[in-house]
C-alpha cells in the first residue's frame, strides 16, 4: 500500500485503505516526536508553504512544527498581509508562490471547495488545513489516531459527535472518514446547528444529549464557533451549556472509560465543564500532540512524491 | 421586396403544416402551397420554422458592464439562439430606471439591427426598493414591463404600490421572488448536496415565501404579477393555486431549471452557480410537469453573462448566473424528444405566450399579416456547443463543450436573414 494522491483535500475522497495507511504512517512519526532530537531529514530541501487565508494559530503551528521536524523549509504566508488584500485573485497568489518552487501548500480558506479549486490549478501538492464548512482532514486523522491509541480498532466503536454539526468541517471530515472505518456514529446538536438534510451522513441522529452519549465509547464535543454564527443560532451560551454541554452526569451514561475529545480551543463551561475537560479520560491534549504526527505523515506522503529523498520514517 | 421561403415545416402553437412563406417587406404576406413569384427564394429544405423566439428575461449588461456583454454581442447571441425579441433586465450600471437609459438601450439595439430589444424598467429607483420609477414615461420610451430582477422588492408595501401604479398603464411586474433574509449567504440549494459539499444552502422556501406574498399582492391589487425563473415544486403549487383562484399570475422557467439538478454542484463548478440555484431532481421533474400541464406560461433563459475571471474564483465569491440564449433551443427540444411537450407547445412557450404577455400583437405566430420574425430550426443536428459557436461575450455555460442536438440554422428578423449557422 502507498499513498498515490497528489493532494489531501478531504476524507470524503479517501478509501478506507488510504485512511488506515495515513494513520499507520502517523503512528511511526509519533515515535520520532518522543525522541530528544525530534528531527529527521526526510523532506530536507523541500519547501512547504503554509498558506493561511483564514486565521489559525494551532493548526498552522502544528503544520509548521511537522514540516520542520521533517527537515523541510516551512514558510508561513498569512493572507492578511498578502496580495489578495490588494485585489489579486486566489489562483494568481497561489501561482506566484508556486513559481518560487513550492513543493507543498498547506492551505486554510474560509470558503468550502476553495482548497480543491487551488489543487486543480497548481502543480504543487496541496493539503487542506480547513476549507469553510467543508473539511479538515488532518484534524479528522488526528482524532482517529487518538481513538486508535485509546480504543484500538475503530470498527464497531460508538462515537457521539455533539454540537455545531452544520458549521463544523471537523464534524464533516470525521463523519465521512469514520463511517468508512465502520464506526457507529451518533450526532446531536441544537436544531440551528444541524443540516436540514442529514441523509448523506447516514448517521443516527439523536434527539437528546442523553441519547447521544448513552453507551458511547467516544464523546467528541465540537467547538461553538462564535465567529461563524449569527446571533440567531443560539439564544445564549448559558442555555447551550445546559442542554448541549457535557458534564459528569451525562458522561457517566457513556460506556466505561469512554474518552472525551474536543478539537479545541475549548470554551470551558460551555461545551465541557472544567471537570470534564480536565478529567482523566479527556484526550484533548493527546489530540493536539497527535496532530503533529498526522501532519508529518501527510507532508511526508505528499512531499516525497517529487524526489528521491525517501527515507523511511521508522 | 418579396422573399419566398420554400419547403417550410411550419410549427405554430396550434398547428403544424408544410407550406411556403411569402414575405413582403417586413410582413408575412401569405402562407401557401403555391409558389408565388418573389425577388428572392430561399429553400428551407423541410426544416422546422417557428415564430421568432421571444426571450422575456435576459441580462445584456449594457450600459455599464459591457465587458460581460453589450447590446451588440447580446444581439448576436440572441439571433444565434433563434431569438428575435429580448427583454433585458434593468440591473445595468446605471440601473435602467429612467427614460434616457431605456431610450439608449432601444436605440443601440436598433442600430445593431438584429433583434427587437424591449427593456424591462426597474420597479424602484436604483433598484433600492424604495421609490417607484416613472413608469409611464419609461413605457413611452419603449419599456415593456418592470422588475428589480436580480433583487427582490422586499418591502411588501412598495410592491403593492408598484402593482397598483403599473396596472394603471396596463403593465406587468416581473417578480424576482426571493426572501433575501432566508437565503442568507447561501450559494446553492439547501439539501443533500449542500450537506455533502459544505456549501451554504438556499432553502426552497426562500422562493416560495415570496411567491406566496406576490400572489397575494396580485390578489390585493388586481395587477398582473409575472413570476420569474420558478425553480421549486412548491412554487409551482402556489402558482397553480393562484391561477385556479383567477388571480392574474403568470410564470416562466429557465431551461437550466428544467434540465439540471443540484447534483451538478458536487464538483464546485462555478458554471453551475445560479440564482435561483439548481434544485433537486424532484424539482426538475416538477418543472417538466408544470410545462406539460400548462402551469408554466413560458420559457425564458435568464441569460446572465459574466467574465471568465469572475467565474474563475472561489465558489462563494463567483457571481450567480449562466449564459442561456444559445442553449434555449436544444434544451427545449430535449423536452419535445422526451415527450414532455409537443413542438407546438414549444412554439407556444417560447414565442406565442411571451408575445401575448408583452402585448405584441404582430408576433408569436407564423401567420399572414404577422411580422416576418422566424426561426428555422434543424431539430436533428448534433454538435458541440463551443467557443467558436458562442456569440456571447460570456462563456459561463454549463453546456460549453458539451454535445447538444437541435439548433437555429437561420434566423429571420423583419424579413431579413440575420443569422445563418455555418457549422
Amino acid at each position: 500500500m502507498s499513498f498515490k494522491r497528489k493532494d489531501l483535500i478531504g476524507m470524503k475522497d479517501l478509501t478506507p485503505e488510504e485512511i488506515t495507511y495515513l494513520l499507520d504512517t502517523a503512528d511511526k512519526f509519533r515515535e520520532i516526536n518522543e525522541r530528544s532530537v525530534k528531527k529527521v531529514p526526510t523532506l530536507k530541501g523541500r519547501t512547504v508553504v503554509n498558506l493561511f487565508f483564514e486565521n489559525s494559530t494551532r493548526t498552522r503551528t502544528s503544520f509548521e512544527i511537522a514540516g520542520k521536524r521533517l527537515g523541510a523549509d516551512t514558510i508561513n504566508f498569512s493572507a492578511s498581509a498578502s496580495s489578495t488584500a490588494k485585489g489579486e485573485t486566489l489562483i494568481d497568489t497561489v501561482r506566484n508562490i508556486e513559481s518560487m518552487k513550492t513543493d507543498v501548500f498547506v492551505v486554510r480558506h474560509a470558503y468550502s471547495g476553495s482548497i480543491r479549486f487551488i489543487a486543480e490549478n497548481t502543480e504543487a501538492s496541496v493539503i487542506n488545513a480547513g476549507d469553510g464548512l467543508n473539511e479538515h482532514p488532518t484534524q479528522s486523522l488526528l482524532d482517529m489516531l487518538t481513538i486508535r491509541q485509546h480504543k484500538g480498532d475503530l470498527s464497531g466503536l460508538r462515537v457521539a459527535i455533539i454540537g455545531d454539526i452544520t458549521h463544523s468541517r471537523v464534524a464533516r471530515s470525521n463523519i465521512w472518514a469514520m463511517k468508512k472505518l465502520g464506526v457507529d456514529l451518533r450526532l446531536f446538536g441544537p436544531g440551528t446547528m444541524l443540516p436540514v438534510n442529514t441523509d448523506p451522513f447516514a448517521c443516527h441522529m439523536c434527539s437528546s444529549m442523553e441519547e447521544a452519549v448513552e453507551g458511547a465509547d467516544v464523546i467528541m464535543m465540537l467547538r461553538i464557533q462564535r465567529e461563524r454564527m449569527g446571533k440567531l443560532l443560539l439564544p445564549s451560551v448559558r442555555e447551550y451549556a445546559k442542554f448541549y454541554g457535557l458534564n459528569m452526569k451525562r458522561y457517566n451514561m457513556a460506556a466505561k472509560d469512554a474518552i472525551i475529545m474536543h478539537p479545541g480551543p475549548i470554551n470551558r463551561g460551555v461545551e465541557l465543564s472544567s471537570e470534564i475537560a480536565d478529567y482523566t479520560n479527556s484526550v484533548i491534549l493527546p489530540q493536539v500532540e497527535n496532530g503533529v504526527a498526522v501532519r508529518m505523515a501527510a507532508l511526508y506522503l505528499l512531499g516525497i512524491k517529487k524526489g528521491d529523498n525517501n527515507e523511511d520514517p521508522s | 421586396m418579396k422573399t419566398l421561403l420554400k419547403n417550410c415545416r411550419i410549427v405554430n402553437h396550434n398547428e403544424t403544416k408544410e407550406a411556403n412563406i411569402l414575405i413582403e417587406d417586413e410582413i408575412i404576406k401569405s402562407i401557401t402551397t403555391d409558389e408565388p413569384e418573389a425577388d428572392k427564394v430561399i429553400d428551407i429544405g423541410g426544416k422546422t420554422v417557428m415564430p421568432g423566439l421571444i426571450d422575456m428575461h435576459v441580462h445584456f449588461r449594457d450600459p455599464g458592464l459591457e465587458y460581460k456583454e453589450d447590446i451588440e454581442s447580446g444581439s448576436e447571441a440572441a439571433v444565434a439562439g433563434g431569438v428575435t425579441t429580448v427583454c433585458p433586465m434593468a440591473n445595468t450600471k446605471p440601473v435602467n430606471d429612467n427614460r434616457v437609459t431605456t431610450e439608449f438601450m432601444v436605440k443601440k439595439a436598433m442600430n445593431k439591427g438584429l433583434i427587437d430589444l424591449l427593456p424591462v424598467g426597474a420597479v424602484t429607483k436604483g433598484m433600492k426598493g424604495e421609490e417607484l420609477v416613472e413608469m409611464g414615461d419609461m413605457l413611452e420610451a419603449g419599456a415593456c414591463a418592470f422588475s428589480d430582477d436580480g433583487l427582490p422588492v422586499l418591502n411588501s408595501d412598495v410592491m403593492r404600490r408598484a402593482m397598483e401604479y403599473a396596472k394603471g398603464f396596463g403593465a406587468m411586474i416581473l417578480s424576482h421572488s426571493e426572501d433575501k433574509h432566508l437565503a442568507g449567504g447561501g450559494v446553492i440549494n439547501e439539501g443533500e448536496v449542500s450537506t455533502i459539499t459544505g456549501l451554504k444552502g438556499i432553502p426552497a422556501e426562500t422562493e416560495e415565501i415570496m411567491i406566496a406574498r406576490d400572489i397575494l399582492i396580485s390578489k390585493l391589487t388586481g395587477g398582473h404579477m409575472h413570476i420569474c425563473h420558478v425553480s421549486t415544486e412548491g412554487s409551482l403549487k402556489l402558482i397553480k393555486w393562484a391561477k385556479e383562484q383567477g388571480y392574474k399570475v403568470t410564470c416562466e422557467v429557465t431551461p437550466h431549471h428544467f434540465t439540471l439538478s443540484d447534483n451538478e454542484l458536487l464538483n464546485y463548478d462555478t458554471n453551475f452557480k445560479m440564482n435561483p440555484p439548481l434544485r433537486t431532481q424532484a424539482d426538475v421533474q416538477a418543472m417538466k410537469d408544470g410545462l406539460a400541464d400548462g402551469t408554466i406560461d413560458c420559457i425564458a433563459t435568464d441569460h446572465a453573462p459574466h467574465h471568465i475571471d469572475e467565474k474563475f474564483q472561489e465558489f462563494d465569491l463567483a457571481p450567480f448566473g449562466i449564459t442561456g440564449l444559445q442553449t434555449l433551443i436544444p434544451l427545449t427540444l430535449n423536452l419535445v424528444r422526451s415527450g414532455v411537450i409537443t413542438e407546438n407547445e414549444m412554439a407556444k412557450l417560447c414565442s406565442y405566450t411571451p408575445a401575448k404577455l408583452l402585448k405584441l400583437d404582430n408576433k408569436g405566430a407564423v401567420a399572414e399579416g404577422m411580422l416576418a420574425d422566424l426561426t428555422v430550426i434543424d431539430t436533428e443536428l448534433e454538435y458541440t456547443f463551443n467557443k467558436e459557436l458562442n456569440r456571447s461575450k460570456g462563456v459561463n455555460s454549463p453546456f460549453m463543450n458539451k454535445p447538444l442536438k437541435g439548433i437555429a440554422v437561420k434566423t429571420i428578423k423583419n424579413g431579413n436573414v440575420v443569422y445563418e449557422y455555418n457549422g
